[in-house]
């Protein structure tokens, strides 16, 4: 049931968009993700899907790959869809009871949806395609310039790195407990929803008390490694920015700014 | 004096409860002084102080009375710790508990990380580290996918990476199936005599001592036996009373001469025994 999330995953690869310095990536998404709420109107989705699948294209990732991210948020796409379709005013199509459908309404339905649609393929080609280590070290980067106003910035990325590596370490320890507590009878499974939430408690008890202690002594190991925060400290990849990099950003950055621009012509 | 790694003097330790009116000495007037290229291994059963001592060895701890020092520095010494920390590098049990990233040699880079080591000196480093506990061809694996022994591995490689000159392991196959014990220590062997690292290792399996050079055995914070693993395990009787094990073939020697049977007393490996016999 937890593994079929796709959304956050690695997809290992060679390819040029692997390559990519992190921050670069970052700054891109951003990029796409601000124009994308500029956008009025159909036609500048054309360039955006462009831009999606050429993406996908050449960073090497099997498309049903990232349309299996869609999965988990089919939902909520669905009801933004439903409610713009219903409760928009303006010249009426057809009805439904005390519904109605209109024309204005369809259209705006279609255009959330699809802006929904484009902003999650687009934010998971970023996890796709960037290992967590470098993505942590790419926030980490870019966060750098606020240490001066106070922003922990290298504490929040040891946390994510931390947080990542835990990930599957208490996933197998989940499962670990809810089968020695169902080989005790617990059940997991049936009852209404107050009593399934009440039949989490002996899983979540033992669960929470393994990460704290495996928190202290995590913390004891790093300081015995010498860890002090992250002053004076090295990094094994450093990360530099080269050519492509330079021109990857340039090129977006001239191709976003035209998709905003569409709003105003 | 000069050649001792670390050096603990008039040694106690007392662990305070939360209200403060019940103490706990878990260390008590203990003197211990390892030398370099040693290898130590300190037995003692549960609740007998012997983590605490470990703990106390690289300034995690510090004293209640008495010093340590970790190559001639004092761990009271704040200036120091980290000089000591690097001096003095330390494996703990859990292997899943003492691994920070989600990549093999990114965990073993971040010791030296820590340093502030140049780049190009960290991969060198990773690389020779990961050579010694032969997991080389696992470097861009996940933690998490490696057996329990691979992960121990790891984690000494972590250490390792760190160029201490000691390393003290915390009963580091305790959580480990036989076959994962037996890659550990022959790795802790491996660092003893080709890389001429002090070892120190704490453990409660008593086939583990037989390769040191010096045991110690603790009971309720002291020290109440040392020598080599030959002077200890001839003396079978008392180790018992102790409540610890003999080795197992130490064990039958000592049944058959107790059944009349002329073995000598001090016999430690199969080999031995098969020669005696």
């Amino acid at each position: 049931m937890l593994k079929d999330i796709t959304i956050g995953q690695y997809f290992p690869g060679d390819t040029f968009v692997h390559k990519l310095d992190p921050r670069i990536k970052i700054l891109i998404i951003i990029m796409f993700i601000t124009s994308l709420f500029f956008i009025d109107s159909f036609f500048p989705y054309i360039f955006i899907l462009g831009f999606i699948l050429f993406s996908i294209k050449i960073s090497d990732i099997p498309l049903k790959f990232v349309l299996k991210g869609l999965k988990p948020l089919a939902l909520i796409i669905s009801i933004t869809f439903i409610i713009n379709v219903f409760f928009t005013k303006g010249e009426v199509l057809f009805k439904i009871g005390p519904l109605s459908i209109t024309k204005e309404g369809l259209s705006q339905a279609t255009f959330m949806a699809l802006r929904l649609i484009f902003l999650i393929t687009g934010t998971s080609l970023l996890t796709l395609t960037t290992s967590p280590i470098s993505l942590t070290d790419g926030i980490e980067k870019l966060l750098s310039p606020f240490k001066k106003i106070g922003l922990p910035a290298h504490e929040l990325a040891m946390m994510m790195t931390i947080a990542l590596r835990f990930i599957p370490t208490l996933l197998e320890e989940t499962d670990k407990i809810m089968k020695a507590q169902m080989a005790r009878g617990a059940d997991f499974e049936s009852g209404n929803v107050i009593n399934r939430a009440k039949n989490l408690v002996p899983l979540l008890v033992p669960l929470f008390i393994n990460a704290f202690r495996r928190a202290d002594e995590l913390a004891i190991a790093m300081e015995a490694r010498c860890y002090r925060g992250g002053e004076n400290r090295t990094r094994l990849n450093e990360l530099k920015l080269n050519k492509q990099d330079i021109l990857a950003i340039s090129i977006m950055g001239i191709f976003f700014g035209f998709i905003v621009s569409t709003r105003y012509i | 004096m000069a050649q001792d790694m670390i050096r603990m003097e008039n040694l106690s330790y007392e662990y305070n409860s939360i209200e403060g009116n019940n103490q706990l000495l878990a260390i008590n007037n203990v003197n211990i002084s390892v030398k370099k290229g040693e290898y130590l291994v300190i037995l003692g059963h549960n609740g007998s102080g012997k983590s605490t001592l470990a703990k106390l060895m690289n300034g995690l701890l510090l004293p209640t009375k008495g010093n340590v020092y970790v190559n001639g520095m004092n761990t009271r010494d704040e200036e120091k710790i980290w000089d000591i920390r690097e001096t003095a590098g330390m494996v703990f049990q859990n292997p899943d508990n003492q691994i920070v990233a989600t990549i093999v040699e990114e965990d073993v880079a971040f010791g030296p990380e820590n340093q502030g080591v140049p780049p190009l000196e960290i991969r060198q480093r990773v690389d020779d580290a990961l050579r010694i506990v032969d997991m080389t061809e696992y470097k861009k694996h996940a933690p998490h996918l490696l057996s329990g022994g691979q992960k121990q591995r790891v984690a000494i490689a972590g250490i390792l990476a760190m160029k201490p000159e000691c390393i003290i392991l915390d009963e580091p196959t305790a959580m480990l199936d036989p076959i994962g014990r037996v890659e550990i220590i022959n790795t802790i062997k491996k660092l003893n005599k080709e890389e001429k690292k002090t070892i120190v290792h704490i453990t409660h399996y008593m086939d583990e001592a037989v390769e040191a050079d010096r045991i110690l055995i603790m009971e309720q914070g002291q020290i109440v036996m040392e020598g080599t693993p030959r002077e200890i395990f001839s003396q079978v009787e008392k180790v018992k009373k102790l409540g610890l094990d003999v080795p197992q073939v130490t064990e039958l020697a000592y049944e058959l001469r107790k059944e009349g049977i002329n073995v000598p007393q001090d016999i430690l490996t199969v080999e031995e025994l098969v020669k005696a016999l």
